[in-house]
């Protein structure tokens, strides 16, 4: 069946996916590394304070690149889901279950950041604000996901399962995030809010472009990272995985 | 460069505590999250190879015996 | 389909009369974590009355979810479930009637149940008449979208704490519009755009939720 797939395809099958990927991830490495160091100088050395924030604003650097990761993650894992669930390839389930964890840290992170920006900013370490509430429901589903998976013991059936609540979390986001705006306004006026960001500077912008691609690159090596770990796990009775472990200690002996 | 001295820089115009706490806590974990997978990653294949290789001697010893261990 | 939706409807209401103790036990658990905010936070008519919608609305939600395990174990359990996926009959439409029969045991004693409850909340009689609307529209958006939870988790091990973990982050829409309702029935500022948003979130519960859920079951049942 797998014949008259297309070619690229056959980069979906574990074996060949996870030499490819060893490779890879030195150099996902390094790009983090440099677009982390360039956005990071950037940030904390060359921008000027903001006249509303002063320096406190600076957290901006961390949170915003990390609020984006874990939004954009939790829609690549729905999208690796739907992709499992419709050519049913194993890379899919396993790449799902490689980057929910990177997802929820980085949620972890949005709000942690929030906290340590809020207290300054609006004089509490957490305030109701539609963002802030939708970053926490957020991590819930992050934890859903995992505890499913991490619940069920059957593979197939992990990732399968997996990929409906990805996919039902994805269609219930948006609604989640209006509905959380709608009572946000209702309960809280304009009192305070995030929207007042700083108005943005060239520097700024540019800053923070370049620590959210580090986290992109960030996110994608350690995904690959732990996608490795399971491919082995999952595949072990295989050929594949014998005769690359195997063939090692074999050499060893 | 926008700072006039290190010590400037440290104190974040009275928000040090929170912009380095934020950065503190966002490097530990992404530099916890990668050793923790790496650890784990060594910990597997040595489980594994130590598997395999308990398997190969029960297969030579049942090849000495004439049977035939299958393909799974 | 209307004839095989109200065979399924007619057949769970009827197990699920046989086990009567179970809906009493969810409906006295609701009441019972009603009347223990007040014991919490103190009589204060004002602060009572200003917390009603939130605390009924999050003890319905538990509620809901008490009875949700068992939506598809029994079945699960003597095989009836696989009969049904087996069946020519859409999985989907199967799934739907058993919605409206969980609806029926859980969401709809609870609705009639709450304005005694919110009495005790010092609500008016608007609050009251709303916070029973609010409850009959959005229970049934509560067991749909409570189905796809229940049948992710059939089978699995710590089945009912995981459910729970599943289903509460996406019941939070349904909660924020059905306390909203009541909220601003209590200060006056009207119902409306409350209850045609939980609407909406019930009807297209109603209509997505059974097709996941006939998705999940396939899998549970492979």
């Amino acid at each position: 069946m797998n014949n008259r797939l297309i070619n690229w395809f056959k980069y979906a099958s574990p074996q060949s996916f996870y030499p490819l990927a060893g490779k890879m991830i030195p150099w996902f490495w390094a790009l983090a590394a440099v677009f982390g160091v360039a956005g990071l100088y950037i940030g904390f050395l060359v921008a000027p304070t903001d006249a509303q924030q002063g320096e406190g604003y600076r957290i901006i650097f961390l949170h915003v690149p990390a609020s984006w990761m874990s939004m954009f993650i939790y829609l690549v894992m729905a999208g690796w889901a739907a992709l499992g669930l419709a050519y049913n390839t194993r890379l899919s389930g396993m790449m799902a279950q490689a980057l929910a964890p990177t997802g929820a840290l980085f949620a972890f992170l949005s709000l942690w950041t929030g906290a340590l920006w809020g207290k300054p900013m609006w004089g509490a370490w957490w305030v109701w604000d539609a963002r802030l509430t939708s970053e926490l429901i957020l991590l819930f589903l992050y934890i859903g996901f995992i505890a499913l998976q991490s619940a069920i013991d059957d593979p197939r059936r992990a990732d399968k399962a997996g990929a409906i609540l990805a996919l039902v979390g994805v269609v219930n986001i948006p609604i989640i995030y209006f509905s959380v705006k709608w009572w946000n306004t209702l309960h809280q006026g304009a009192s305070v809010s995030l929207t007042k960001a700083p108005s943005m500077a060239q520097t700024m912008l540019w800053g923070m472009l370049l620590c959210a691609l580090a986290c992109w690159m960030y996110s994608i090596a350690v995904a690959l990272m732990r996608a490795r770990s399971i491919m082995l796990e999952r595949e072990r009775h295989t050929e594949w995985v014998r005769a690359l472990l195997g063939g090692k200690s074999a050499n060893q002996e | 460069m926008y700072w006039n001295s290190f010590s400037e820089f440290l104190a974040m115009g009275n928000h040090g505590v929170y912009v380095w706490g934020s950065v503190g806590v966002m490097a530990l974990l992404m530099i916890l999250e990668p050793i923790l997978i790496a650890q784990g990653r060594k910990s597997l294949v040595a489980r594994l190879q130590r598997q395999f290789r308990a398997e190969q001697a029960d297969t030579t010893e049942r090849r000495e015996q004439g049977t035939r261990r299958s393909k799974n | 389909m209307f004839a095989l939706i109200r065979a399924v409807v007619g057949r769970d209401l009827r197990l699920a009369m046989r086990r009567q103790a179970d809906i009493v036990s969810a409906l006295f658990f609701f009441i019972i974590v009603v009347s223990l905010f007040p014991l919490g936070i103190g009589p204060e008519p004002d602060l009572l009355r200003k917390l009603a919608p939130g605390v009924l609305w999050v003890a319905a939600l538990l509620a809901t979810m008490l009875s949700l395990p068992r939506l598809f174990a029994d079945d699960h359990r003597d095989g009836t479930l696989e009969q049904l996926a087996l069946a020519p009959q859409p999985l989907g439409l199967v799934v739907l009637g058993k919605v409206l029969a969980h609806w029926l045991v859980s969401g709809l004693p609870l609705a009639l149940l709450a304005p005694v409850l919110g009495i005790q909340f010092d609500l008016d009689a608007d609050a009251l008449w709303v916070l029973t609307g609010a409850l009959l529209i959005g229970t049934p958006a509560l067991s749909g979208i409570g189905a796809i939870g229940a049948a992710l988790t059939l089978g699995v091990r710590g089945g009912g704490v995981l459910l729970s973990l599943l289903v509460l982050p996406l019941y939070i829409p349904v909660l924020i519009f059905g306390a909203g309702a009541v909220d601003a029935t209590v200060t006056g500022m009207g119902a409306q755009a409350h209850l045609s948003l939980l609407g909406a979130l019930a009807l297209g519960g109603l209509f997505f939720a059974p097709w996941a859920t006939a998705a999940a079951l396939r899998i549970a049942l492979e």
